[in-house]
């Protein structure tokens, strides 16, 4: 895993509305997705992947763009990497992910495009979606199918109707797949990605399901509107108090070092190697999120 | 000759005044004396309340050939404009010039005024729908004269334009001609673009759907300034002279442009207690109030005075100390309306006193900041708020170049493409305020300062602002959109677009 990347808001752009895909670079969001998947109806499901590879390949970016494309087991899925992997898009995001199998799949088309159009090999990325028991139950071994695979991410409404029930407000339900997810992606090292959360009118709820991702663990969020992604990177980008709080730790923790001081505390606390490890992360994050400069 | 804003202009211009070309900003100076009406008198016992319109355009006196005024203060709630112009139509009157302080979009209905020859020659600020189209593709006797709301006052003041009749639209009126704004069915809240006429005009006709015996208070226009009352039915409809409280734009594009506009006034080096503002009625210029509310209470730091038409959030501003006191020429929306009748510190005022050039210090001259919108900019940082991609009149010029030209900072917001056309291009295709009033472009995708504004370029550095010369934001753009292609037009000037000294800044040309 990219120590300096950061993936907090990964905001989906639907592929099928040209203006939103124009502009949608002008929202500061870590990741792009557009999306050919459900944001995209059946009637457009054959013209969204030329708009979308017109677009990735004519357009600047200042951030990365993925393609969310339709299953391999839809009509869609395989004409939409063959139409939109010319373009070179940073990642693919399959949904609905269920095995190793297909993962590998979709990493052969890529291969073979990549060595066609000359890209480097392994330059497109790829993460995939869980959105069922079954690939929760296959979520490691989804994340590490191919040495392409960045990150999983967990998809909410598709989970929980397939747990036969609904995605409630308080988000209970998701609560054990939401940190298998997080679980699988440590495990293999890739990014862990939360589920969006649809109704951009209830900020206070999406505030609280930002809070609760940023405390389960996953790298970021998920989202469907730029005021989104404001939220998101308030909770992901580390603040000045934790900034300074990381700074002091790892003062006294190389001053102990210095003075060769078997046990280390700061203001009566022990520091112990934990706390160590997340101030580093802390000062990582707001260094890759241009927040904080380590001084040379 | 080319003026100093680049445009190609003839010595003379058929149907328009002997003139100047624009020379700079602040190079054209007055040399007359004050206009005025001319003096009557009326005496105990007169009765000024008329019985119906045919009456009292047969009172005002008006004949073929004269100039008559509106305000817009109604915009598109306005029932008066086409009542009055539909009466003199019906008494044969013809050959008129019409001057009001803007057109809206329910003036569509003049046009057959027009082709009758009932109005001759149109004097305005904005254009809008198929008037616009009309009157840029029609070639009436003399071309449209397109002036800012300052440059109008400077016009009339000056005697360049004469208003023989000015029909006032008067929400509350009493029977002897006092008219306040904020009473009554129809109330628009300031009356600022009237008082100059009922000012200024020989003859001032009130027309009111609230006629009381008075005297009324407050008084805006007072009655030794008007010569006659009218009882109609109804003079607007309030849902379209306002549309309740404006809420702030939810678009994320317009908000990103506001977000990054009110970062430009935090660090370009004026936001200091007791500073002055004028913020748009745009959406990205009413937004960038909410982000700039937000500095202000960070940083403990509110203005004096907030100018220029008035909108409800900056009333919350006032409300909440952040504006020591507002000046309002035009009210937006109702609240603006309510605050204007209740909160002594919310000041209705005139506009000679808001942007006119030629007299001893309009507000827009306090102005540390303003915040503008664009149709398009160019390179050279010229703005068209007046023409649209075709080259048709659709907009106003308004105060937009009063305040640019006043303002230490002027700001303008707009999007770097509209669909797949490009907003920041090598020329305008009309420029209605020239560029070296502007200091700031905000485009969604980036910001460009003026060059001639080395100081504000150094003070926004640090800022985080995404900083581009504007020749880059046209490349973005042009990488977009395309080049496009100039607007094929004839030699045919449909309109002039007056600076607002009186020089001439830019003409507008038939498209072909």
């Amino acid at each position: 895993m990219k120590k300096d990347k950061l993936r907090r808001a990964m905001m989906f752009v639907p592929g099928n509305n040209p203006n939103m895909l124009q502009n949608s670079g002008i929202y500061g969001a870590d990741s792009l997705i557009f999306d050919l998947e459900d944001t995209v109806s059946i009637p457009e499901k054959d013209s969204a992947p030329y708009l979308v590879a017109g677009v990735i390949k004519h357009v600047k970016f200042p951030c990365e763009v993925g393609v969310r494309i339709n299953h391999l087991s839809t009509p869609w899925g395989r004409t939409d990497l063959e139409t939109v992997l010319p373009s070179k898009p940073d990642f693919i995001r399959l949904p609905k992910a269920e095995s190793a199998e297909e993962i590998k799949m979709i990493d052969e088309i890529i291969s073979e495009v990549e060595y066609k159009c000359g890209f480097e090999p392994g330059s497109i990325e790829l993460m995939a979606a869980i959105e069922s028991p079954k690939g929760l139950r296959n979520a490691y071994e989804i994340a590490t199918a191919s040495p392409r695979m960045m990150g999983i991410a967990i998809g909410g409404e598709d989970f929980s109707t397939s747990l036969k029930t609904g995605k409630s407000l308080s988000g209970r339900e998701l609560f054990v797949a939401r940190s298998m997810v997080v679980f699988a992606a440590r495990e293999a090292d890739v990014f862990a990605l939360d589920s969006v959360f649809s109704d951009i009118r209830d900020e206070e709820t999406f505030t609280q399901e930002v809070i609760q991702a940023k405390e389960m663990g996953f790298d970021g969020k998920s989202c469907v509107n730029p005021k989104q992604v404001e939220i998101i990177y308030k909770i992901f980008t580390p603040s000045q108090k934790e900034i300074d709080h990381a700074h002091r730790v790892l003062e006294a923790y190389n001053e102990a070092l210095e003075k060769k001081h078997g046990v280390i505390s700061m203001n009566g606390k022990m520091i112990d190697a934990p706390m160590i490890i997340r101030a580093e992360r802390v000062l990582a994050n707001a260094t890759a999120a241009g927040v904080y400069k380590r001084e040379e | 000759m080319k003026n100093a804003a680049g445009r190609e202009i003839p010595g003379s211009i058929p149907g328009y005044k002997e003139f100047t070309p624009y020379a700079g900003p602040f190079v054209t100076h007055p040399t007359v004396r004050k206009a005025g009406p001319v003096l009557k008198a009326v005496y105990p016992g007169a009765d000024k309340v008329v019985k119906t319109l045919d009456e009292a355009i047969e009172a005002s006196g008006l004949k073929d050939g004269m100039t008559i005024s509106f305000h817009h203060a109604f915009r598109n709630g306005d029932y008066v404009i086409n009542q009055v112009v539909a009466a003199i139509a019906r008494k044969g009157i013809k050959g008129l010039t019409i001057a009001p302080s803007s057109f809206l979009d329910t003036n569509d209905e003049l046009i057959p005024y027009f082709e009758q020859g009932v109005l001759v020659a149109a004097q305005t600020s904005g254009l809008r729908n198929k008037l616009g189209q009309f009157l840029t593709t029609n070639k009436l006797t003399k071309p449209v004269v397109i002036r800012s709301h300052g440059g109008r006052v400077r016009a009339i003041e000056s005697g360049e334009l004469k208003i023989d009749v000015a029909f006032l639209a008067a929400p509350t009126c009493d029977i002897y001609g006092n008219i306040n704004g904020v009473d009554g069915p129809a109330a628009c809240g300031s009356m600022g673009y009237a008082m100059v006429d009922a000012r200024l005009a020989d003859t001032v006709v009130a027309i009111t759907d609230n006629l009381v015996e008075g005297p009324i208070c407050p008084v805006s226009i007072p009655q030794h300034q008007v010569d006659y009352v009218l009882k109609v039915d109804c003079v607007g409809d309030p849902k379209g002279i306002s549309t309740g409280a404006l809420r702030i734009t939810s678009n994320p594009r317009d908000l990103v442009i506001a977000k990054y506009a009110a970062k430009v006034i935090e660090h370009a080096g004026y936001f200091k207690e007791g500073f002055g503002m004028q913020l748009g009625a745009g959406a990205a210029s009413v937004a960038a109030g909410k982000y700039l509310r937000d500095t202000m209470l960070r940083e403990k730091i509110a203005a004096s005075f907030a100018i220029g038409g008035i909108v409800g959030p900056f009333c919350d501003l006032l409300d909440e100390g952040l504006i020591g006191t507002l000046f309002d020429v035009q009210s937006f929306d109702s609240r603006t309306i309510e605050s204007i009748k209740n909160n002594p510190r919310h000041q209705e005022y005139d506009c000679t006193f808001y942007a006119n050039p030629w007299n001893k210090g309009p507000m827009v001259n306090r102005l540390d900041y303003v915040v503008l919108g664009a149709t398009e900019v160019d390179v050279n940082f010229n703005v068209n708020v007046m023409t649209d991609s075709n080259g048709i009149m659709m907009g106003a010029l308004g105060g937009h170049p009063d305040a640019s030209a006043g303002a230490k900072c002027t700001i303008i917001c707009a999007p770097l493409m509209r669909g797949r056309l490009p907003m920041v291009t090598d020329a305008v295709q009309t420029i209605s305020t020239p560029g070296e009033t502007i200091d700031v472009i905000v485009t969604d995708r980036g910001v460009a300062v003026n060059p001639l504004r080395q100081d504000l370029m150094e003070n926004l550095k640090g800022s985080g602002l995404p900083l581009f010369s504007i020749e880059e934001l046209k490349k973005m753009a042009y990488e977009l959109g395309g080049t496009p292609k100039p607007v094929p037009v004839s030699d045919e000037i449909m309109g002039v677009v007056e600076y607002r000294d009186g020089s001439v800044l830019d003409l507008i040309r038939r498209p072909m």
